[in-house]
C-alpha cells in the first residue's frame, strides 16, 4: 500500500489515486485509535498508569477522535474510489482535491498533537477555539471545525460536479444527497451555549444523525457499489434495495433521535417517539445483502445448468469484510442498540458500560468492516489484479479483529450488566454507588477480558496492515506468472 | 425497471418515491418537534424563579436556591425541586453575576474536557461518576465523606476545594488528575453543577434519592 506511493501504479483514474491517499491516512489513524484504546483499557485496571501524564480523558479523546476521523478519511476515500466507476468520469477538480487532502491531514495532525501535549486549557473561549471543545466525539477545536467544513465543501463540490458531468446512477444519487446532509449536519455542532440541555440537544444532531442516519445510508450505497463490483450483483436488485434501505433507515433513524432525548432536559414525548422509531432501526440492516447473495447463488446455479461461467467473486478479502459488515451492522448497531433503546431500560443503562459495549460493536460492525473492505478493493485496483484471493494474513486479520471486537463487546456488556444492577438499580446512582460497582470482582474481571480482547484486536490490526502492504505485490507477481 | 409487467413491489421508481416521501416526512416532523423542544429547554429567567414558574432548565440564578430531588406521584419519578433561598459561596448572586459565573463554569467544563471521564446528563465517558445530580450527592453534604475530607463546611466550598487539588484527596485508586483549575474556575464549575442538578431530566438518574437513604444507612453491605 505504502509502496504504491512511489511505484505509480495508477495509470487510469486520478480520483482513485486520491482515494488511496485517504486510505493510507485512515489506516494510520486506525492504528492510533487502537493504541490509545489500549491505554484507556489498561487505565481501568491500573489507574496509576500514565496518571497526570496522559490521563484517561486524553487517551479516550484520541481514541474516539481517531475513530471518527479515520472513518471519515476512509469514507472520503471510498467515494473518490467509486466516483469514476459510477459516473464514468474521472474526478473533475483533482488538484483542488489534493490540496484539500493535504490541508485536512495537516489540520488533523495539529489537532491530535494538541490533544496529546496541551490536553486542557483555561476556562476561556480561546481554549474552545484552539485546544479542545470538550464535547465527546467532536472535541476538535473550533478553528479545526471551520477547516473541516472548508475541506469537506471542496470534496463535495468535486463529487457533485463529477456526478453532474457523468452518469447519474441510483447509487450515486443516494450518495450525493446523503453526503450533503452529512456535511451540513456538522455545522449543528459548531457553537457554544451555557445551557447544557441546549448544548446536548444540538450535539446529537451531529452525532446521531451521522451514525444512525447519514452514515448508515452511506454504508448502504457503498455496499451496493461493492456488491456490483465484486460479485457482479444485478444493479436493479441492488438499487431497489438501496431505496428501500434509504426509506427504512431515514424513516426510523431521523426520529430515532428521540432515544437521545430521554434524559437531557427535553420533554417526555420523546420517550414514545424515541422508543418506537429507534426500535425500528435494526430492520433494514441486512436485507440488501441477503437478497443479493441469494440472487447471486441462483444465477450461479442457472449459469452452471446452462454450462457457462457465472459471475466470479473477484475479491475474496473485500467480500469477507462486507459479509462481516452486513451481519456486524445488524448485530452491533441493531441488536445491541435495541437492548437499551427503550426508556424503561435506558433509565438504568444510560451512561454505563452498556453504552460502551454497543459503541464498540456498532462502529466496528457497521463502519470499520466495510471501510476495510474498500481498502482491499483499492489494492486490487492499484495493482491491476483480476481476482484477489485472501492470504493467510488476510484471514488472520479478519478473524482476530472480529473476534477481538466481539470479545470486547461481550466483556463490556457483562461489565455494563454489573454496573446497571448494582450502581443504578440497587444503589440508585451517585458517587458511592459508582465506585461500589466499579470495584466489584466481576466488573474488574470483565474489564480484564476487555483489555485482553483489545490486544487480540491489535494483533489482528498488525496482520491487516502487513497484508495490505504485501498482498498487492504478491498477487501481481502470481498473476504475471500464471 | 424496464419490464412493465413486474409488480410495484419490485419497482425502483416506487421505492425511490417512497424513500423521498418518508424521509421528507420524518425530517419535517423532527424539525417541528425540535421547535417545541427548543422552546421548552430554553433557560428560564430570574423572574420565573421568583414567581415559582417551573422551567425544565431554570435561570442561572437558581444557584441562589436550595435544590432538591423528590419523587413526584403525578409523574412517577423524581423531579428537581427549588426551595427557599440559600447563600452560594456566602452570598446571593445577581442575575448578571450568576449568568457570568455559569458561563465561566460551562466554558471550564469544556476546556478541561470533563466529558471524557465523566458523564453529564448521562452522556460522556464512563470512567468517573455521572455528574447530572452531583450537587445533590450525599457524599458532598454535611457529614458526607467528601465534604469531611476537604475540611470545608458547605457543599460548594468542598467541591471547589476538591476540584482545585483533586489528587490531594484520593478516595480510590482511580483518582481525578490535577487539571490546573483555578479558584474562580472552580466556583464556576460548582455553579454549573448546581445549575445542572436543577434541570428536569425526566427522572434520570432513577432512585437517586434512594441512594441518599442507602448511603446514610452506611451502604447496602453494612446493613
Amino acid at each position: 500500500m505504502l509502496a504504491s506511493i512511489k511505484t505509480n501504479e495508477f495509470k487510469g483514474s486520478q480520483s482513485k489515486a486520491l482515494a488511496m491517499m485517504y486510505f493510507r491516512v485512515a489506516i494510520i489513524l486506525f492504528g492510533a485509535q487502537l493504541l490509545f484504546g489500549l491505554i484507556a483499557a489498561i487505565q481501568f485496571l491500573v489507574p496509576g498508569f500514565l496518571f497526570e501524564l496522559l490521563d484517561f480523558s486524553v487517551a479516550r479523546t484520541v481514541h474516539i477522535n481517531a475513530l471518527v476521523v479515520w472513518m471519515l478519511y476512509a469514507m472520503i476515500g471510498s467515494v473518490y474510489f467509486m466516483l469514476a466507476d459510477e459516473t464514468g468520469e474521472d474526478g473533475v477538480h483533482m488538484l483542488l482535491g489534493k490540496i484539500g487532502f493535504w490541508v485536512l491531514t495537516l489540520a488533523v495532525t495539529i489537532v491530535v498533537l494538541v490533544f496529546i501535549f496541551v490536553q486542557v486549557g483555561a476556562g476561556t473561549e480561546a481554549s474552545i477555539w484552539f485546544i479542545n471543545e470538550g464535547r465527546e466525539y467532536i472535541e476538535a477545536p473550533r478553528w479545526a471545525d471551520i477547516g473541516i467544513v472548508v475541506v469537506v465543501l471542496i470534496f463535495y463540490w468535486n463529487v457533485f460536479a463529477t456526478y453532474m458531468k457523468g452518469r447519474q446512477t441510483g447509487i450515486m444519487t443516494v450518495m450525493v444527497a446523503d453526503l450533503l446532509a452529512l456535511a451540513g449536519l456538522y455545522v449543528a455542532g459548531m457553537f457554544f451555549t451555557d445551557n447544557i440541555s441546549m448544548d446536548q440537544f444540538w450535539w446529537w444532531w451531529v452525532i446521531h444523525l451521522w451514525v444512525e442516519a447519514t452514515w448508515e445510508v452511506f454504508v448502504g450505497a457503498l455496499a451496493a457499489y461493492a456488491l456490483i463490483k465484486i460479485i457482479g450483483a444485478k444493479r436493479e436488485i441492488v438499487e431497489m434495495w438501496l431505496w428501500i434501505e434509504v426509506l427504512m433507515l431515514f424513516g426510523s433513524g431521523i426520529l430515532g433521535m428521540g432515544h437521545h432525548y430521554f434524559w437531557i432536559g427535553t420533554p417526555e414525548y420523546w420517550w414514545e417517539i424515541g422508543a418506537l422509531f429507534s426500535a425500528l432501526e435494526p430492520v433494514p440492516l441486512v436485507a440488501m445483502f441477503v437478497h443479493v447473495l441469494y440472487d447471486w447463488g441462483k444465477e450461479q446455479g442457472i449459469a452452471k445448468a446452462e454450462g457457462r461461467q457465472g459471475s466470479v467473486m473477484n475479491n475474496g478479502p473485500a467480500m469477507a469484510w462486507i459479509v462481516t459488515n452486513a451481519f456486524g451492522n445488524f448485530l452491533g448497531a441493531g441488536i445491541w442498540g435495541f437492548f437499551h433503546t427503550l426508556p424503561q431500560v435506558n433509565i438504568y443503562t444510560h451512561g454505563t458500560q452498556f453504552t460502551a459495549a454497543h459503541g464498540h460493536l456498532a462502529f466496528f460492525g457497521a463502519y470499520a468492516t466495510i471501510l476495510i473492505g474498500m481498502m482491499y478493493m483499492s489494492i486490487q485496483y492499484a495493482y491491476g489484479i483480476d481476482r484477489l484471493k485472501a492470504t493467510f494474513k488476510s484471514k488472520m486479520a479478519i478473524f482476530m479483529i472480529t473476534f477481538g471486537v466481539l470479545g470486547m463487546g461481550i466483556a463490556l456488556t457483562i461489565a455494563g450488566y454489573e454496573q446497571v444492577l448494582v450502581e443504578r438499580a440497587e444503589l440508585g446512582g451517585g458517587w458511592n454507588a459508582f465506585f461500589m460497582a466499579q470495584e466489584l470482582p466481576w466488573y474488574i474481571q470483565a474489564q480484564m477480558w476487555r483489555a485482553i480482547m483489545g490486544v487480540v484486536t491489535f494483533v489482528g490490526f498488525i496482520y491487516l496492515v502487513w497484508d495490505l502492504l504485501t498482498l498487492g505485490k504478491q498477487a501481481k507477481k502470481a498473476q504475471a506468472a500464471a | 425497471m424496464a419490464n412493465k409487467n413486474v409488480s410495484v413491489w419490485t419497482s425502483i421508481p416506487f421505492w425511490r418515491r417512497s424513500a423521498a416521501w418518508v424521509t421528507g416526512f420524518a425530517t419535517i416532523l423532527l424539525i417541528w418537534l425540535s421547535f417545541d423542544t427548543l422552546g421548552q429547554i430554553t433557560m428560564g429567567t430570574d423572574a420565573d424563579l421568583l414567581n415559582k414558574v417551573t422551567k425544565r432548565v431554570p435561570a442561572a440564578t437558581v444557584i441562589n436556591y436550595k435544590i432538591g430531588y423528590e419523587m413526584s406521584k403525578e409523574r412517577g419519578h423524581e423531579v428537581p425541586t427549588i426551595g427557599e433561598k440559600q447563600p452560594f459561596f456566602g452570598k446571593e448572586w445577581s442575575d448578571k453575576d450568576a449568568a457570568a459565573l455559569l458561563h465561566l463554569g460551562k466554558l471550564t467544563s469544556q476546556a478541561k474536557n470533563c466529558m471524557d471521564c465523566h458523564t453529564l446528563l448521562g452522556n460522556g465517558a464512563y470512567y468517573a461518576p455521572d455528574l447530572t445530580k452531583a450537587w445533590l450527592d450525599p457524599a458532598w453534604q454535611d457529614g458526607g465523606p467528601l465534604q469531611g475530607m476537604t475540611g470545608k463546611s458547605t457543599v460548594e466550598e468542598a467541591i471547589a476545594e476538591f476540584l482545585q487539588n483533586p489528587s490531594q484527596y484520593p478516595t480510590h485508586a482511580r483518582m481525578m488528575p490535577n487539571l490546573g483549575i483555578t479558584a474562580d474556575e472552580a466556583k464556576g464549575l460548582v455553579a454549573f453543577l448546581k445549575h445542572m442538578s436543577s434541570i428536569d431530566t425526566n427522572g434520570f438518574p432513577r432512585n437517586f434519592s434512594k441512594s441518599v437513604e442507602t448511603f446514610k444507612a452506611g451502604g447496602t453491605h453494612a446493613r
